[in-house]
């Protein structure tokens, strides 16, 4: 077990980095609100914690790593208060617009050494790191449900006016949902820059949180788990086929975004609510209930 | 006094949809506010919950202002309502729904859930069996588990009304509460309206069964074109000269 722990330590980092990424996008989406600000939020991350372990010597790694948690947190307030105001598509499109921004803004930063980025982060991140950050995310979201406060945000999922008329400040918990994802994003990408040792503009396009968005759908969104399953799915699976891939004469990359494309093709059309709802969903079919 | 209007206008565009309104419901009263098809009625339940704001007027409740404010925060003041089209929460379940519907008295700060305290677990407990009391009220204790969806229309209703009534509002808005019921269940509701009413809560309730409204209400207001036609007890708006015009059309 070890063994196999250490061969594929860094498989197992993905997985768990992934799966915090996807659980950010989950965050917006258990209230209904589609943000696609997350790359975004974890370039802000990856380049706080960064730039605070390569200029400021003796500051220990979980500060920056909570730094990376904080910041994006609070720039998610003041885009908040205007984006949530709009909803389906436009807030889909407006934080894509800010995501990038953020890669812009670092593509122009020379302090950050531009496009080419930062480098020779010294790698501090371990996989019990990882593993820590992601249970106490699961933690946390799993919590929420079935809280007063987990009941607001499905109340808004399903019909915000009607929540508005309970009483609920519907602006209030979309935008501490949009900061607490934008936080496990943040997280993220602090663990991700002190395990890769670098962090450049371009990890952090617009494909990037397509592919958070991915896994959290494939893994399903009805349960707080769902995307963390998706994550580890998608991350594993393209490994797992590596070999029938370069046999067909496909590059990893290209064999990667094949392989995601279908099954996301396949999860959508026979498998609306995700991985996580296949166990359920072959119960009733052996039970002969269509 | 609980509700009062005062010269409330709405205009969309150049429609007025409501019209210099002005009426009162007071504490234990059942006010029943009927008119036409596209009379206003629905608009002036959006204004008094703080879906729309007026463009002219005052709404007071108890004394204070609440036009202007946001829903949530007229919700906060005491008013809870139900929708025309039923606007529960379809994908919860009729218990959930209702759980939903005490947010405003639930004292369940999230941190004692994420430090896994007792007190969280017990303060969940009690709000689903108020949940379970709630639809009992209304006759739907066995389809607590039922997602709301897959309800009937008119189980759907009465969810809804338990949705309202689990605020402990001070004033109920009721849109229709019996539409689509079959006779047996309108009554029931009427009879619950009523003892709702019992409680020292307001309620104001647009109806158009007239026989139900002319049981049921205390007083009555009008409304066509958005415009207050008649105010008084359902047998005075039964013989107003104005009212019958609206509904049957002028006599030759």
């Amino acid at each position: 077990m070890a063994d196999l722990l250490l061969a594929y330590q860094s498989l197992f980092a993905f997985v768990g980095i992934n799966g915090l990424l996807a659980l950010s996008v989950y965050t917006t989406l258990s209230c209904g609100q589609l943000s696609l600000a997350n790359a975004g939020f974890m370039a802000i991350g990856a380049y706080t914690s960064a730039l605070i372990t390569l200029r400021a010597s003796g500051v220990p790694f979980i500060a920056a790593l909570a730094a990376s948690a904080l910041l994006p947190a609070i720039v998610a307030v003041p885009l908040g208060l205007p984006v949530l105001r709009l909803r389906g598509v436009f807030l889909a499109i407006a934080t894509v617009g800010f995501g990038e921004v953020v890669r812009l803004f670092f593509v122009n930063w020379d302090y950050t050494n531009g496009a080419m980025g930062l480098v020779a982060i010294p790698q501090r991140t371990q996989l019990w790191t990882i593993a820590l950050a992601l249970a106490l995310a699961l933690f946390i979201l799993g919590r929420l449900r079935g809280s007063r406060a987990g009941y607001a945000l499905e109340a808004i999922r399903e019909d915000e006016t009607a929540a508005r008329t309970m009483g609920i400040y519907t602006t209030g918990h979309k935008l501490a949902m949009l900061a607490l994802g934008a936080a496990l994003a943040g997280l993220a990408g602090g663990l991700e820059a002190h395990f890769t040792f670098m962090v450049a503009p371009g990890g952090y396009a617009f494909g990037r949180v397509v592919e958070m968005l991915v896994q959290a759908v494939v893994g399903g969104t009805a349960a707080f788990y769902g995307p963390v399953v998706g994550a580890a799915f998608l991350t594993l699976l393209p490994e797992i086929l590596r070999e029938a891939g370069a046999r067909l004469g496909l590059a990893p990359g290209p064999f990667r975004l094949l392989l995601n494309g279908l099954i996301l093709l396949a999860v959508i059309l026979y498998l609306p609510n995700g991985l996580v709802s296949l166990p359920s969903r072959l119960r009733r079919r052996s039970r002969g209930v269509a | 006094m609980s509700l009062l209007l005062g010269g409330v206008s709405r205009a969309f565009g150049g429609v007025r949809a409501v019209d210099d309104a002005s009426f009162s419901v007071a504490d234990g009263e059942v006010h029943g506010l009927i008119g036409p098809n596209g009379a206003g009625k629905t608009t002036l339940l959006n204004l008094v919950s703080g879906l729309l704001r007026p463009t002219g007027g005052k709404i007071e409740l108890d004394g204070r202002r609440i036009d202007g404010l946001p829903p949530n925060r007229v919700a906060a003041l005491g008013v809870a309502r139900t929708y025309q089209n039923i606007r529960l929460f379809g994908g919860l379940s009729a218990a959930d729904n209702v759980v939903v519907g005490q947010h405003l008295r639930r004292n369940a700060p999230v941190w004692r859930r994420l430090l896994l305290l007792p007190s969280a677990r017990n303060e969940e407990r009690a709000a689903r069996e108020a949940a379970e009391a709630g639809l009992a009220r209304v006759g739907m204790r066995e389809r607590a588990l039922t997602r709301a969806f897959n309800l009937s229309y008119g189980e759907q209703r009465r969810v809804e009304i338990a949705r309202a009534l689990a605020a402990q509002p001070r004033l109920v808005l009721l849109d229709e509460p019996t539409a689509g019921m079959n006779p047996n269940e309108a009554a029931a509701v009427a009879r619950l309206v009523r003892e709702v009413a019992n409680e020292g809560r307001a309620v104001l309730l647009i109806e158009h069964n007239v026989r139900l409204v002319m049981e049921l209400c205390d007083r009555v207001t009008v409304l066509n074109f958005g415009k207050v036609i008649a105010r008084g007890t359902p047998v005075e708006i039964g013989k107003d000269p104005a009212v019958i015009a609206a509904y049957l059309g002028e006599s030759q």
